[in-house]
């Protein structure tokens, strides 16, 4: 299809062309984006929260959660429709049991979230596995899709939309909060941060992100920990220009990932895990490679 | 201006005391030393002065206020305190470090002014770190980032200055520049400085009060005249002593001969 076709079709919404667009690629490419830029957002803040540039959404059990609810409600042969339902459900159970254990016995620390948040995921993981030896050989291959995120079926709800939102303007308010505290608790408290409260709505707003994210299209991996370290190496890292340049990028990051997704051994389609992790790691590696190289000098 | 006060403080680590029974008044124009062996509970007490952790017994108040019932971002406008050590995980320019001591007078949404900036930038000419501003923070030197956390100190203004050995890693020069720094704020700046330190000359140069930490909650405070003497110093180390008068006033080192016998 080329350009002027393209745009015929994106005119008349009821031509052949113009259904597909509209009705397919567009939703496609926005629940992408939406995806995307929030999975970058919550990368950049579980970072800050847990000052560890290594953490990504996934790293405290939200995945794990919503994986294990939305695989075994495919087990059970629940309606395509409701496995977002259920995926969202299960990330939110998710949140709160690593929530509350990680409060139960004194203050927060970001290494008891980390710790508890960290075997959280291992337990949601082993049960995941259950699941995928158990299962029937007819629901494998949706179960793997599902684990390595897929938009085939994905559709955007408005609520996404407007968490998404929300999450950019909350976290924009915090961004220079977050510059401090990823000095570190005591620095950030010396600094005038009321830390538990800061670092109880990170972690609310990470997992919130990420529930919604992984609801609408399954556990996509590397974009959260890739995209905020690619643009750490670009911009820098003050939150007031890292958030939105990951976000922006977050989401057309995957955008064209979807896409390839879709088309390089179309007819059939590979899970969008696959290629963010295969345009990710080469892409983080040079550029990584770059910054070192310019820092010797 | 501030005044920091102590009433009846008990603060152990673990099950070893710290202070006990601490009644004591930190005043504006005051540079007070803070001493006592390792591990005596020195960074504790700091922390604990700061509104960082809360005493076993008694309370510390700021202006007649508990610490502990002021909200963080006051304190950080009236307190501020260089830690011993500072770990930077993020690649943060220098400049972007020191800017962030005017983060507990902005408003959320509120950008630094060319003012702050303004403020940044003299804090890190005056300890010689220009021409460092956009070096990354992981890239620095001991000296340098112990040179950087005083200058974030700096820009933050603070009426108190809580200051956990300043003088550590630094060179002979930067340890005078540093401590006549802290000792031009308190004494023209009419500020309040509390330091922990381990050097009895560089301490006796510049402190105008001494509180000794001697261990079992034990202690003693007052004007550094009195306070530095043989009796309590080899009390304070467990270590003799050996005082010498300078034309700079009294002096004092370790007495080799003795600790060899």
């Amino acid at each position: 299809m080329n350009f002027s076709a393209w745009w015929a079709a994106l005119f008349d919404p009821r031509s052949l062309d113009g259904e597909m667009l509209w009705r397919l690629r567009l939703p496609r490419a926005f629940a992408a984006w939406t995806v995307g830029a929030m999975l970058a957002m919550s990368g950049c803040l579980m970072q800050v929260l847990l000052r560890n540039p290594l953490a990504d959404p996934y790293i405290l059990g939200v995945s794990g959660g919503a994986a294990f609810a939305a695989l075994a409600g495919m087990t059970l042969g629940v309606a395509a429709n409701f496995i977002p339902l259920l995926a969202l459900g299960g990330a939110f159970v998710s949140i709160l049991i690593v929530f509350s254990l990680a409060r139960s016995s004194g203050p927060w620390s970001g290494t008891r979230l980390l710790l508890t948040g960290v075997v959280t995921a291992a337990g949601w993981a082993s049960l995941i596995s259950l699941l995928l030896v158990t299962g029937s050989d007819g629901s494998l291959r949706g179960m793997l899709f599902w684990l390595m995120g897929d938009f085939s079926y994905a559709s955007l709800p408005g609520w996404a939309v407007i968490v998404l939102v929300l999450g950019v303007l909350l976290t924009m308010g915090l961004a220079r909060s977050l510059n401090v505290l990823s000095m570190g608790e005591t620095t950030a408290k010396l600094l005038g941060e009321s830390t538990q409260h800061l670092m109880w709505l990170v972690y609310a707003l990470a997992s919130l992100l990420t529930a919604a994210a992984v609801s609408i299209a399954g556990s996509i991996g590397f974009v959260g920990l890739i995209v905020p370290h690619l643009m750490r190496l670009l911009v820098g890292s003050d939150h007031r220009l890292l958030i939105p340049a990951a976000t922006l990028f977050g989401g057309t990051f995957l955008v064209l990932s979807d896409t390839l997704a879709r088309t390089v051994v179309a007819p059939r389609q590979l899970p969008v895990g696959v290629i963010t992790a295969m345009l990710g790691v080469p892409l983080f590696l040079v550029l990584l490679n770059r910054t070192r190289l310019k820092g010797q000098d | 201006m501030a005044v920091l006060a102590c009433h009846s403080v008990d603060l152990e680590i673990a099950t070893k005391q710290v202070v006990s029974n601490l009644d004591l008044s930190f005043e504006p124009g005051q540079f007070w030393g803070l001493m006592g062996a390792n591990g005596i509970g020195k960074t504790t007490l700091m922390k604990c002065l700061a509104g960082l952790i809360s005493p076993d017994q008694g309370r510390v108040s700021l202006d007649g206020q508990a610490i502990l019932e002021i909200k963080r971002k006051q304190v950080a406008r009236q307190v501020g305190m260089m830690q011993q050590h500072t770990v930077y995980v993020f690649d943060a320019s220098v400049l972007q470090t020191a800017l962030t001591g005017r983060h507990p007078h902005l408003g959320n949404w509120q950008r630094e002014s060319a003012e702050d900036i303004k403020k940044a930038q003299t804090a890190i000419d005056q300890l010689a770190l220009d021409g460092l501003e956009d070096r990354s923070v992981t890239s620095l030197s001991g000296g340098e980032a112990r040179r950087l956390a005083f200058a974030t100190l700096l820009v933050q203004e603070p009426n108190i200055m809580l200051l956990d050995e300043p003088s550590n890693h630094l060179d002979l020069k930067h340890q005078v520049s540093i401590m006549s720094r802290i000792g031009n704020e308190v004494y023209s700046g009419n500020k309040l400085a509390i330091a922990a330190m381990h050097d009895i000359n560089l301490a006796a140069c510049y402190c105008s009060h001494v509180l000794m930490l001697f261990g079992d909650g034990q202690w003693s405070a007052g004007p550094a005249v009195e306070m530095f003497t043989r009796t309590k110093l080899e009390r304070l180390y467990q270590c003799p002593v050996q005082m010498v008068d300078t034309p700079d006033g009294k002096r004092f080192h370790p007495s080799f001969v003795e600790s060899s016998n």
